[in-house]
């Protein structure tokens, strides 16, 4: 009962490729803040003023490019965690736990070592910290592979382990005397968290204060790019797109399928953990329990937003920088709360994920089954 | 013959237009489907709808059953105009159709799958005796033996099939469409579904009889209609028509059905089976102890009805499945469940598998890709860390030209591909490079009769240059025409080995269907 596809492929061009890529998630964008607009038109703010005020946050002047750049840099990572998983159809909803597991890795190596030059201790904390985060992501690959747990329930639980765990390591102690965690800094009193990390751990400041921007930028763009490379350009990715798209087929072309989903469940683990140790080395220069990781649930969005493409990670997660780099100024020049942007990235998220409903409303004719929006139907296929 | 032409019947009691398909034209973005056309069944009358994959028979008789609105024309049943929104109009219009693929739930009785979706009730609960006492009164009228509290998944699969078009006929189905019906059965139940067929029409019923194996459409047809590319290109009269001039007006052009090839001159042992014992997916035996040898220059055609083993049996000689016992030796060295990857490179074996979509390829992929499969991380298409996509594309470029895998490019994805150019893409991959073994399931399901014959020639083309060949086929044409040995199978194990010379259709067919042969000869 199949229709007839008739053999011809219309020849696309690379560019009219990208500008279809871009279409449902810029529409998408678009459709966000549309509808952010009504929410606040309803409460009685001014939208233009709101969003005028978040331009403005976010771009103004040096120090607005400084805040969007330095929000930019862990959803890059996040999302490319999450991206890369839905390249072999897995669903990484672990970049949370990852994140705060690569964090006190990181941070466990920064505040040690007292002595070592700075190349020897920063290339080893961060080190540490993708050595968290990837042995965080093998194990719901492990467990998917040998006793079939999904991965999705897996990574989700274990984001409640490591916020718990991390949580532990920096625990204060009681007042009746209970035994603080190992990394709890002792000169902290009841609050719990870690030292700062040494100075021979942390990142360098590309433009010192006010603007806070740390080299760590030009690793989230580097990992981009050997991400793309790692996908598109070598065996490793051919074996992994292959698993991603048809498992059996796989199995047939002599793919050893098993590896292929723990190791990327372990790569994608290492992005997280990544983010969380430039995080901890580059901006907050310790580890508390409430820099947990958040910013591992945006990077489903990102990664969905930039169509689990790494370049369209890239420009998802500056667009998801951009936003939260300009939410405090829209809140003091307009009174609408910074939470609304928090409404709108959740809609990007509903848009993207539901492209049918873009598709409606900006009346899109049906695309190929090539669209971005498969990869998670798919993910849920598998075994 | 070639002509259209009104076939004068030479059907019994055949009456009044019963259903009219006039003008029929259906476009789907970018095709055309059916292009403009009549079709007429008559009272009592047997029709048979001839096309290739793709031919547009489908779509014809999703319109006739209401799934789709035609773009333009009109259907007719006993004469006066007809719109239908859904099968349940159909159902309605006395339309009933039997899928190729059956629609019925497995575990649940005969009586609950043919009252499903027109419940009879009495006072408020299932009236099952009463259904069971008309779905009785059918089974007898048109001589269908299937007890109604049976659970479906129980029934074989010639029973299942009754059920079908028990279930029709309970909702008053005077015109029957069966979509392929003779593709899962044996040659015994093929007769016997034939002469349900000739009853039916006996007591008045039109059947479509939808099919694109030529031999059947001569046994029972009172009139054949074909069709090519969506457009009705003839009708013939089976009384005057040959298998020749048929699978010409199917495809366009002359083809030889008949497989050239010389006899076989057969070498050493190449593969080698020794009481393999395998599970389904699900746990139940799949192979018995079976054992199997292929030599070197010969094509060993293994012949079944589907389910009974086969599958298995190529998945665990390629290494996709463990063999729970027994041994796998390809060219004297054990293999048994080795991985899928050293029996590729070490046994020189290439595997056409049985269902493409599933195993053969990757339908986002481009051409050039699905062509690199099996052979991506080999040199020149990867030097250690980087594939070359320019070697990639020039070896998609030659296999292409090769095996004539019409593709307006090697960059268009390997869903564009009609299906027999996907299956020729399969083939090229895995004919293309060196080997000594050759595993091919099903090699030709689902494609035009032109690839057809080209693959076939591809095959014979192996085996003359001494690679061992193991073919398994559903269709039993595919395995006699091709076979130098034939193996039947039956419940996971194999019945008999005879040599093509002492095989024929009617001893196959029982072998097929469970039944030993006094003369059974084990020609190991």
């Amino acid at each position: 009962m199949r229709r007839p596809v008739l053999a011809t492929a219309s020849p696309t061009t690379g560019i009219a490729r990208t500008l279809r890529a871009l279409l449902i998630p810029s529409l998408a964008l678009l459709a966000a803040l549309l509808a952010g607009a009504v929410v606040m038109i309803l409460s009685g703010d001014d939208p233009m003023a709101a969003y005028g005020g978040l331009f403005k946050g976010a771009f103004g002047d040096g120090k607005g490019w400084a805040r969007t750049i330095r929000k930019t840099i862990p959803f890059v990572l996040t999302g490319l965690s999450v991206a890369l998983a839905f390249k072999v159809s897995l669903f990484n909803i672990g970049a949370s736990g990852q994140f705060v597991m690569g964090s006190v890795f990181a941070v466990a190596v920064g505040i040690n070592f007292e002595g070592l030059p700075v190349y020897v201790h920063l290339p080893l904390a961060l080190i540490a910290g993708i050595a968290g985060g990837l042995l965080w992501g093998a194990i719901p690959g492990i467990l998917k592979v040998y006793t079939g747990a999904h991965e999705v329930i897996v990574t989700i639980m274990l984001n409640y382990v490591a916020s718990l765990l991390g949580g532990w390591t920096v625990y204060a102690g009681g007042t009746q005397g209970q035994t603080p965690g190992p990394l709890w800094d002792r000169t902290a009193g009841a609050i719990s968290e870690t030292p700062d990390v040494l100075h021979s751990a942390q990142i360098p400041w590309l433009f010192g204060p006010p603007y806070r921007v740390h080299y760590g930028v030009f690793l989230a763009l580097a990992a981009a790019i050997l991400v793309w490379w790692l996908i598109f350009k070598t065996p490793l990715g051919f074996e992994m797109r292959t698993v991603g798209h048809n498992m059996r087929a796989a199995r047939y072309a002599g793919i050893r399928v098993n590896f292929t989903i723990i190791l990327t469940m372990a790569l994608a683990g290492g992005l997280a953990g990544l983010a969380g140790a430039i995080e901890t080395l580059g901006l907050n220069h310790k580890f508390a329990p409430e820099f947990g990781g958040a910013v591992g649930f945006d990077g489903i969005t990102v990664a969905l937003l930039g169509q689990t493409h790494p370049i369209g990670v890239l420009l998802a997660a500056f667009m998801f920088g951009a936003l939260d780099g300009g939410a405090a100024t829209m809140q003091f020049e307009s009174g609408v709360p910074a939470d609304i942007i928090q409404i709108i990235q959740a809609l990007v998220l509903a848009f993207v994920a539901a492209p049918l409903i873009i598709r409606l409303i900006f009346r899109l004719r049906p695309q190929s089954q090539e669209d971005a929006g498969s990869a998670v139907s798919t993910s849920w296929g598998g075994t | 013959m070639t002509e259209a032409q009104p076939a004068q019947a030479r059907q019994p009691g055949a009456g009044a237009p019963k259903l009219e398909a006039l003008g029929i034209t259906k476009l789907f973005p970018g095709v055309v489907a059916n292009k403009d056309i009549d079709l007429t069944l008559h009272e009592g009358e047997i029709l048979a709808l001839l096309g290739e994959n793709g031919a547009g028979k489908s779509t014809l008789m999703n319109i006739i059953y209401g799934l789709y609105q035609p773009t333009e024309g009109q259907i007719r049943v006993d004469g006066s105009p007809v719109v239908m929104h859904s099968p349940r109009d159909a159902i309605d219009l006395g339309i009933g159709m039997v899928h190729q693929h059956f629609q019925l739930v497995p575990v649940m009785s005969v009586v609950d799958n043919i009252m499903l979706g027109s419940e009879t009730v009495d006072r408020g609960l299932l009236d099952r005796q009463g259904v069971s006492a008309r779905i009785q009164e059918l089974s007898q009228r048109y001589n269908m033996a299937v007890d109604p509290n049976s659970i479906i998944e129980d029934l074989p699969v010639g029973v299942q099939q009754r059920v079908e078009i028990l279930k029709a006929l309970y909702r008053n189905a005077e015109i029957l469409i069966l979509d392929e019906p003779t593709s899962v059965l044996t040659p015994q139940e093929i007769e016997g579904l034939f002469e349900v067929m000739e009853l039916l029409r006996s007591q008045g019923k039109s059947i479509i009889f939808i099919t694109h194996k030529l031999k059947e459409v001569l046994r029972i047809a009172d009139r054949i209609a074909v069709l090519r590319r969506g457009e009705m290109v003839g009708e013939a009269d089976p009384a005057a028509a040959s298998q020749e001039n048929l699978a010409a007006l199917m495809v366009g052009r002359k083809v030889t059905l008949e497989v050239e090839k010389e006899p076989a001159s057969a070498g050493d042992v190449l593969l080698q089976l020794r009481d393999i014992d395998a599970y389904t997916d699900l746990g139940e035996p799949a192979l018995r102890s079976v054992s199997l040898d292929v030599r070197a220059g010969e094509i060993v055609g293994v012949a079944g009805v589907q389910g009974n083993g086969q599958t298995e049996l190529v998945e665990v000689v390629t290494g996709l499945r463990p063999a729970a016992g027994g041994s796998v030796l390809i060219n004297s060295v054990d293999m048994t469940n080795a991985s899928p990857r050293r029996i590729t490179e070490e046994g020189a074996i290439c595997h056409v598998p049985e269902d493409r979509h599933m195993y053969g390829m990757v339908d986002a992929y481009s051409v050039a890709d699905n062509l690199v499969l099996s052979s991506y991380y080999k040199k020149p298409f990867s030097s250690g860390l980087t594939m070359n996509q320019q070697a990639i594309a020039q070896h998609a470029e030659e296999l292409v030209a090769r095996f004539d895998v019409r593709t307006p490019s090697v960059r268009a994805s390997g869903a564009s591909l009609s299906g027999g150019n996907q299956q020729k893409m399969v083939v090229a991959r895995e004919f293309g490079r060196p080997i000594r073994l050759l595993v091919a399931a099903q090699p030709t399901r689902g494609i035009d009769v032109g690839s057809i014959e080209f693959i076939h020639s591809q095959i014979v083309a192996k085996r003359d240059e001494g690679i061992a060949v193991l073919l398994v086929s559903y269709e039993l044409d595919e395995i006699m025409a091709l076979s130098d040995r034939i193996a039947v199978m039956f419940h996971g194990r194999i019945s008999a080995i005879l040599p093509r010379g002492q095989a024929t259709r009617e001893k196959i067919g029982l072998l097929m269907a469970g039944v030993s042969v006094e003369d059974e000869t084990n020609a190991l």
